[in-house]
């Protein structure tokens, strides 16, 4: 049987003590987070620990949080969240911790806990531009190569910043900017807190 | 005799065994494997970044883009994903429909596999066979929806419409005479359900066909067995889902174990093998196809006899009626928003994970209360199996390569995303 999500959470205050910066429960999903230098700690404890035994990494993705509700987050830019799951005691948990460096966000890898890591470590990098030391190949892995700049970045345009084309002059394929103009059909709205309230402006 | 030195061999992206736009960089030592380095990307879109800068309801049929040969379950995951951030309820008609789709899009890829596995490792006639079995369900899709592979089907909140009464008939020509068609329209005179009961009733029948052609096939076996073999603990450590984890003998499967929708009430049961190759990967995907018949057959079964509304009521999340809409102010203002705006999902985040034919497919949604995602992340079951490649090829042969590939069930919509 698995736990509930704060049976669970309180597992994970007593394994982690001090460790544990902020631990949640939202929409039945238990969500930690943790200091960038306990990272590569934490994960291994969260393995191996027997109330908690997550043995599969499901998924780890960086995150660029520049511009999230117009303004940012206080806590940083970057972050790294990763999804685990416990084949074994069947629970899942989301962990989450802050690049301490805007300009070079770095975390340490945990390919070492979980070898599925690799890839994803790389997609994070390759995508949001988060460096993995200690990962033992990070290459791009998703964009084209040569490619410059991190796509998954707020500040990476959609429609991108080169395109490429035959040129027959040059009998060779090149780069160019961009040419589209860019166009947002359905603006993005935040709606403030109170929307819709009676009485409301 | 001459010395035969290593030397690097591109796989790909052109090969038919490929899959798709997969290059893999083989290093050989003769003929034997040394190293094998997926270059992946060549299909990358960037749904994921697209879909920052669409709507919620506009990004639904780029999930079918994701795994093309699973497109229903993609949308399910999805939908699943911003339901628990708007804590929207679905009607449990909807719930039933899906899990019917779910299962069915199972057989479709299950089918799609069974024969391409075949052909990359020289059972030509099984893709003969197998295409003649998709074809019946791919018409269900399009009589359901209008296409018959990007189906937009699936909505936040219930599924689109109801399932049709009828379906479409072929008609005389000058290829087709009277009693030809006249056959051929047999299990299409009543209601689609009536012609998914028909399918389901035939379909066991054709999986023995398959297996007869294949389980005991000496060559098929030799092709096979104990290639490719990962055991339980390193299946874990590589992250493996699915089918992929069944085969290395762990019992784990989301709609079991992590039960969403109705699969709590459904009877159906999780086919295990144990040693971990290729052929094992190949029987339990095909008794897959075996309980999938199963639970489509409960869900007609279920949904013949209890009629009801297929979406929710809420039109902060789905539109009105269209005949509510023309006569009615509040609902033409609901449409309007709705199709225009879009819906405002509440700050949060979640992750949604549906038992996909390929493994665990996850979606993960951040939202900072807009009427679009904030962040979405998909995790694709093939992106992770891809990634152990270069474990389960070292110091196999060329040949295996291929038979790998094709046990991986890869498709690259969802891998590069």
């Amino acid at each position: 049987m698995p736990v509930t999500p704060e049976v669970l959470l309180t597992r994970l205050q007593d394994a982690l003590g001090d460790k544990l910066v902020d631990g949640r429960v939202a929409l039945g999903e238990v969500t930690i987070e943790v200091r960038a230098e306990d990272w590569h700690e934490v994960a291994l404890q969260l393995r191996d620990e027997s109330g908690l035994r997550f043995d599969e990494l499901i998924d780890l993705c960086g995150m660029d949080y520049s511009t999230y509700a117009e303004t940012g987050r206080d806590e940083g830019r970057y972050a790294v969240v990763m999804h685990l799951l416990s084949v074994v005691r069947n629970h899942r948990l989301r962990v989450r911790t802050w690049c301490p460096d805007d300009d070079l966000p770095m975390v340490a890898s945990v390919v070492d806990v979980w070898n599925c890591a690799n890839w994803f470590e790389r997609e994070a990098f390759d995508l949001v531009g988060i460096v993995f030391e200690g990962h033992p190949d990070l290459r791009r892995i998703l964009t084209d190569y040569g490619f410059i700049g991190h796509p998954f970045r707020k500040d990476f345009p959609v429609y991108g910043q080169v395109e490429m084309r035959y040129d027959p002059e040059q009998k060779r394929v090149i780069y160019q900017p961009v040419s589209i103009d860019p166009r947002e059909v359905n603006p993005r709205i935040v709606r403030e807190e109170n929307f819709g309230d009676v009485g409301h402006g | 005799m001459a010395e035969i030195k290593n030397y690097t061999l591109n796989f790909g992206p052109q090969h038919p065994a490929a899959h798709g736009v997969l290059r893999l960089v083989l290093e050989l030592d003769g003929e034997v494997v040394e190293r094998a380095d997926p270059h992946i990307g060549l299909l990358h879109r960037g749904t994921e970044k697209l879909a920052e800068h669409r709507t919620f309801l506009q990004n639904v049929p780029y999930m079918d883009r994701l795994d093309y040969m699973s497109m229903m379950q993609n949308e399910h995951a999805y939908c699943m994903a911003v339901e628990r951030l708007m804590q929207v309820e679905v009607p449990i008609r909807a719930q039933y429909i899906r899990v019917m789709f779910d299962e069915i899009t199972r057989i479709l890829n299950h089918l799609l596999w069974l024969g391409t596995h075949g052909l990359d490792v020289g059972a030509m006639t099984m893709f003969l066979y197998t295409f003649r079995e998709r074809e019946d369900l791919m018409d269900v899709y399009e009589a359901v929806c209008g296409a018959r592979v990007h189906a937009a089907y699936y909505r936040p909140g219930g599924v689109y419409r109801d399932l049709p009464d009828s379906m479409p008939k072929y008609e005389v020509n000058k290829y087709k005479s009277a009693a030809e068609v006249k056959r051929l329209n047999a299990n299409r005179e009543g209601t689609m359900l009536d012609f998914i009961e028909d399918f389901t009733n035939r379909f066991p029948a054709c999986v023995d066909d398959y297996e007869t052609l294949l389980t005991e096939n000496r060559i098929w076996k030799q092709r096979t067995v104990g290639i490719g073999v990962v055991d339980a603990e390193r299946a874990k450590q590589l992250g493996f889902t699915g089918p992929m984890l069944r085969g290395s003998g762990i019992l784990w499967d989301l709609r079991k174990t992590q039960p969403y929708e109705v699969y709590d009430r459904l009877d159906f049961e999780i086919p295990v093998g144990q040693n971990g190759d290729c052929y094992d990967r190949y029987l339990v995907r095909v008794a897959e196809m075996r309980q999938a018949n199963r639970i489509v057959r409960q869900c007609v079964d279920w949904l013949k006899a209890n009629p009801g509304p297929v979406i929710t009521g809420d039109h902060k999340v789905a539109p009105p009626a269209r005949a509510a809409m023309k006569n009615n102010m509040e609902e033409l203002i609901h449409h309007f928003k709705l199709f225009t705006e879009g819906m405002h999902v509440p700050a949060g985040e979640a992750y949604a994970a549906v038992e996909h034919s390929k493994g665990e497919f996850g979606v993960y949604l951040v939202s900072d209360g807009g009427n679009k995602p904030y962040r979405m992340k998909l995790r694709a079951p093939g992106f992770t199996h891809l990634a152990a490649s270069d474990e389960m090829m070292r110091g196999l042969m060329i040949a295996d390569v291929v038979a790998i590939i094709g046990t991986m069930d890869i498709v690259f919509g969802d891998i590069d995303r």
